[in-house]
């Protein structure tokens, strides 16, 4: 890797982690003088590496540097060293010298406890979904604004809010305990389950951005799986889902950025690894009676791995997403399943049923209704999907309504 | 929206075959397709089914085996669901799957807690 590669990739995977160690020995308080030390040690690296050449070990040399910069910042600051102390004695059983563990498994015990430290319901579900991005997957303010399409000004604003939020809160950086995992582990997953979204429904026109949003998730998810007292069948679940979903990320958008339907997908291009990984943390997720949402969502997912149109398979995803509308109504999955009614059942008691759905202000209700007559009665398609447009935003879903409209056979 | 009760009943049939496990399965589909369907309109609010294992108990230390208060009919499941009128409920219960098995749907108006506690018949007991 070249010089001018290695130091960015560094930053994404190392400086959340020395900030997660840092920040969990500090106390949420003093998490921007964690972030600062942080950010010295990588301004340093770009200065010196680049004139003196590349250490021997690149993460070694961080790691050093970020301990010496903390090991004086507390000296010089012996009124912030005296407020730390204590807290740093109580766990290190050392008077001397203040010990920064940057061993494998302090980083990940830390990172754990910042994904929960984060995740925390009393911030904004945006808001956690900023800071997940800017502490624990190493975003700069520019890239969290870009994936959410807004300035960096108002996502630096929104990082700094929430970080007061969960100061004045006093929220602790700490490994939860078995009791505060069964409560808090769902909003964790929330949290993840948006990040997930963020990037694959996301509209943006940069691939690359949407592909890292779901890699990030997926990465700190994974990290919840390979701890024993966060591996739970829901998670599990999620990681599953999140597998089969980004299996097919290279069939479902050509090169410039266009979504391709799930019909028309080249299944050459879906990613056999990530689906048989899917299958994996399925069958985990199964390993007891739990039924969450993520569980149901993920076969359905899994159901559509398989690319036959049978009606076997379609009143098998019927039967998930009945359960799952009892479990989590929402009106995508109420549409999603009438789109499922009709694959199993046929066209007119689809169409019935979603005459009565009435989600009249949903442009995709009304791209399911043109569906559903497209070859029926293609006046009425073409009348729908005419409602369609008149209320889609953006582009894409423009695009592919067209696409819709080109299907209806002409009078 | 008020919540609606529908009580599903059937005649105990004695003897006969017993349903294959794909028979099973497709009434399974059809009830679940029926609850599906008013799920999908956010119309409701829970089910359970209900196993054939029962006692009734009764006064002076009577009690009845089976799942059978009086006559030999059984209470196999309820639904609630929510809905705006009366009407309503009992329109969403003219597709129930149990009709089509010779059971029978009771539609019941739940009452909401405070009206009950509200009421000075019940302050006056107390």
């Amino acid at each position: 890797m070249q010089n001018n590669e290695l130091i960015p990739h560094l930053f994404r995977t190392e400086y959340r982690k020395i900030v997660s160690v840092l920040s969990k020995l500090f106390g949420i308080e003093y998490i921007e003088i964690a972030e600062d030390i942080v950010s010295e040690t990588f301004l340093l690296a770009a200065e010196l590496w680049g004139v003196k050449g590349l250490p021997e070990n690149p993460t070694a040399w961080l790691y050093g540097v970020a301990k010496n910069k903390t090991r004086n910042y507390l000296k010089r600051n012996q009124l912030f060293a005296q407020k730390i102390s204590p807290e740093i004695k109580h766990t290190n059983h050392q008077t001397e010298e203040i010990e920064i563990d940057l061993s494998i498994k302090n980083i990940n015990d830390s990172q754990l406890a910042m994904i929960f430290a984060v995740c925390n319901p009393s911030i904004s579900s945006q808001a956690q979904i900023g800071l997940a991005l800017n502490l624990l997957c190493g975003f700069g303010v520019e890239e969290i604004a870009s994936a959410f399409l807004t300035n960096k000004e108002v996502i630096y604003k929104r990082l700094q809010r929430a970080k007061e939020k969960l100061k004045t809160d006093k929220i602790k950086i700490q490994q939860p305990s078995l009791a505060e995992i069964n409560d808090r582990l769902p909003n964790v997953l929330i949290t993840l389950y948006l990040l997930f979204n963020e990037g694959y429904y996301s509209t943006l026109q940069n691939i690359a951005l949407r592909k890292d949003l779901c890699l990030e998730a997926m990465r700190l998810n994974y990290l919840l799986v390979e701890n024993d007292i966060t591996n739970k069948p829901m998670v599990n679940a999620l990681l599953s889902l999140m597998c089969f979903h980004s299996s097919r990320f290279e069939a479902r958008i050509n090169q410039n950025g266009e979504t391709i339907l799930y019909e028309e997908q080249d299944t050459d291009l879906w990613n056999k690894e990530l689906i048989e990984k899917g299958e994996y943390y399925l069958n985990q997720a199964f390993t007891n009676s739990t039924l969450t949402k993520y569980h149901l969502e993920a076969s359905i997912a899994y159901c559509h791995t398989k690319k036959e149109n049978t009606s076997q398979k379609w009143e098998a995803i019927l039967q998930l997403y009945n359960q799952l509308l009892q479990i989590a109504y929402s009106p995508i999955i109420a549409l999603n399943r009438t789109y499922a009614l009709a694959k199993a059942h046929g066209k007119k008691e689809a169409i019935s049923e979603a005459e009565k759905l009435n989600l009249t202000n949903n442009h995709l209700y009304y791209s399911l209704l043109g569906n559903l007559y497209t070859n029926l009665d293609n006046k009425k398609a073409l009348l729908h999907f005419a409602t369609t447009l008149t209320l889609a935003n953006s582009a894409a879903d423009k695009a592919t309504i067209a696409k819709n409209i080109d299907k209806v056979p002409p009078r | 929206m008020k919540e609606f009760m529908m009580i599903f009943r059937n005649e105990k049939v004695e003897g006969g075959e017993l349903p294959s496990a794909e028979q099973m399965q497709a009434v399974m589909n059809q009830w679940q397709n029926w609850i599906g369907n008013i799920a999908a309109k956010g119309n409701f609010s829970g089910t359970n089914r209900l196993d054939s294992e029962g006692k009734t108990l009764k006064p002076n230390e009577v009690s009845i085996d089976g799942p059978y208060a009086e006559v030999k009919e059984m209470v196999g499941g309820y639904l609630v669901v929510k809905a705006n009128t009366f009407d309503d409920a009992v329109e969403m219960a003219i597709s129930c799957p149990n009709l089509l098995y010779g059971g029978s749907v009771e539609v019941r108006s739940v009452m909401a807690m405070d009206a009950d506690i509200h009421s000075v018949s019940f302050l006056a007991v107390k």
